[in-house]
């Protein structure tokens, strides 16, 4: 399996603070890495140090071999990079399809890719020409999921898509990306939902103050208790 | 949290109809204070005309302040360069202006006030690239350096056309008045009318039927999303920089026809309700920007009539009062 993206040494400071403090990690091709950690441990800032929107200070970052920590967010989202942060991020004054009109870039929307994205989310047929303000939180989650994969995606970053969302939508959310990763996607998913992250991961890195602390196969993550506690404070369960 | 399910109805939006209502209840609320309609209807005239202008120059402080999160102090440097480039443009052309004929007026005037528009917009971009760009995301040394920029721009205006006041007097078709029975209402101020509306719509329908008005209105709630999405937003932020600016170049030419004068200070009284206005409206809102101006424009007309002495302080009171009310301004666009 080849990685996709590959972190090497990366150090981030936000202000005086040091944030990423040598982060080395890869997310293979075609698969679902779960980042998992206490709050503050730095799965956002990696996420976004990825992204460009916080410079990395120092070490390498590479997507599908070419070195992207000195690109400009716009240049990575254009290498195939979709980000769904965990505010959502959604564009209150702006319609559902206006929302998409954007996150399709420079072609017209597939209307293949449409019909698939309405499959899972009917919601969002049904308010196409609402604005986005006004929908519920879940409804808002799904659009910012919509937006990131309305155009074909090499890698997907995704910030706590579960987060705050009543069962009935996280189950929708947990059947979407399952379709997604069905279809081949890459994913680097931070997600504190236990339940949603045995379904969907296949690896897990695990952070620390900084620091990638655990490597490994998701099931034998979920499966290790004891380990669970080292790593997190407290066992998977209790997240869900 | 959510509290509605995927399949849920969608609560209606709610139309923020309060600030729409707010100058019609004004205007109404001031019929009987002023007493005679046909007064009443002159101030109103006026209130549009004056509220018209403030929006044009205005209008582009606003994207500025709410997509680029600048302060530019320096606003008032557009506007005044501006009026300067017109009476460059009109002064071989005197005797075009003084003609009887609307159209040889306008044929006139219309390049000038382009040609105004051409030379602060490309101001705009000096200023973008050479004080605003060191300083994105710093508001203080935004404040110092646009502060600074104004100053120099002022000086140079007096270095170049001294400290007298230049006439620039109105077109001889857009003298004098529309007489309709007791009421009379100013050529010049119907013209201002339609042009801030001309604007206005135009504005609006960049924003709401293309693309590009689409990423300012992402660009204003979300800057770093917009980036994410793969849009360069750095080059969205110089378009409306320097469309501001051309903006209120425009504007300054209208106030320089409007008062028949132009000097190199004329942005200082500007400034202030322009300020006010922004705020007023919401930062990043053309909407709020567009009621804000004619309620400082209302204000400042009907309350000088009624209570003189409270015109000095009266839109610094109209800003007070709206704040009180709306602490983001009239439509709250971004979190800023």
């Amino acid at each position: 399996m080849t990685d996709l993206l590959k972190l090497s040494g990366v150090h981030t400071h936000i202000g005086r603070y040091h944030i990423l403090q040598g982060i080395d990690l890869t997310v293979p091709q075609g698969q679902v890495t779960m980042l998992l950690g206490r709050n503050g441990a730095g799965k956002t800032t990696t996420l976004r140090t990825i992204m460009g929107l916080w410079q990395a200070s120092s070490g390498e970052i590479s997507l599908a071999g070419d070195r992207i920590e000195s690109r400009a967010t716009p240049d990575i989202a254009r290498l195939g990079v979709g980000y769904v942060p965990e505010s959502m991020a959604v564009f209150s004054d702006l319609t559902v399809k206006e929302n998409l009109v954007l996150a399709a870039r420079d072609a017209p929307m597939d209307d293949k890719q449409l019909e698939w994205i309405f499959g899972f989310f009917p919601a969002l047929r049904r308010f196409w020409l609402s604005r986005a303000g006004s929908l519920s939180g879940g409804q808002k989650q799904m659009l910012s999921i919509a937006r990131a994969i309305i155009e074909p995606r090499k890698l997907l970053l995704i910030d706590e898509p579960t987060k705050g969302l009543a069962p009935a939508i996280v189950m929708a959310l947990i059947e979407c990306l399952k379709e997604i990763k069905r279809k081949g996607a890459t994913i680097l998913l931070v997600e504190q939902n236990f339940f949603a992250a045995r379904e969907l991961g296949d690896n897990v890195l695990v952070m620390d103050n900084g620091t990638i602390v655990h490597r490994g196969e998701m099931a034998a993550l979920a499966a290790d208790v004891p380990l669970q506690e080292r790593l997190l404070g407290l066992s998977l369960e209790a997240h869900q | 949290m959510t509290d509605l399910a995927a399949t849920d109805p969608l609560p209606k939006p709610k139309r923020d109809l309060a600030p729409i209502l707010l100058p019609v209840a004004l205007a109404l609320v001031t019929i009987p204070l002023i007493g005679s309609p046909s007064t009443w209807l002159t101030l109103t005239a006026a209130s549009l005309a004056m509220g018209m202008m403030i929006f044009i120059m205005a209008s582009g402080l606003t994207l500025v302040f709410g997509l680029m999160d600048v302060l530019n102090f320096g606003h008032g440097a557009f506007i005044a360069v501006g009026a300067y480039v017109a009476t460059l443009v009109l002064a071989p052309f005197a005797t075009s202006i003084q003609a009887d004929s609307l159209w040889i007026n306008l044929a006139v005037l219309a390049p000038a006030a382009l040609l105004s528009m051409a030379v602060s917009g490309a101001l705009g971009l000096v200023v973008e690239r050479v004080l605003i760009l060191p300083v994105y995301g710093q508001h203080l040394k935004q404040i110092l350096m646009t502060t600074g920029g104004l100053i120099v721009a002022e000086q140079t205006l007096y270095a170049l056309w001294g400290p007298q006041i230049i006439p620039m007097p109105l077109p001889a078709s857009l003298r004098g008045s529309f007489i309709l029975g007791d009421v009379a209402i100013a050529k010049y101020r119907v013209l201002a009318t339609l042009i801030g509306l001309a604007v206005f719509i135009a504005i609006q329908l960049v924003l709401n039927r293309t693309k590009l008005g689409l990423l300012i209105r992402a660009g204003v709630e979300n800057r770093e999303m917009v980036e994410a999405l793969g849009y360069r937003i750095r080059r969205l932020f110089l378009g409306v920089f320097m469309t501001g600016s051309a903006l209120a170049g425009l504007g300054g030419v209208m106030w320089a026809l409007y008062r028949e004068q132009v000097h190199a200070s004329m942005s200082d009284e500007l400034t202030v309700l322009i300020f006010v206005v922004v705020i007023i409206g919401g930062l990043g809102s053309i909407g709020g920007c567009f009621i804000g101006a004619i309620l400082v424009a209302m204000v400042a007309n009907y309350g000088g009539f009624l209570v003189p002495k409270l015109a000095l302080v009266s839109n610094i009171l109209l800003m007070v009062a709206i704040l009180m009310w709306r602490p983001r301004g009239l439509y709250a666009v971004t979190s800023r």
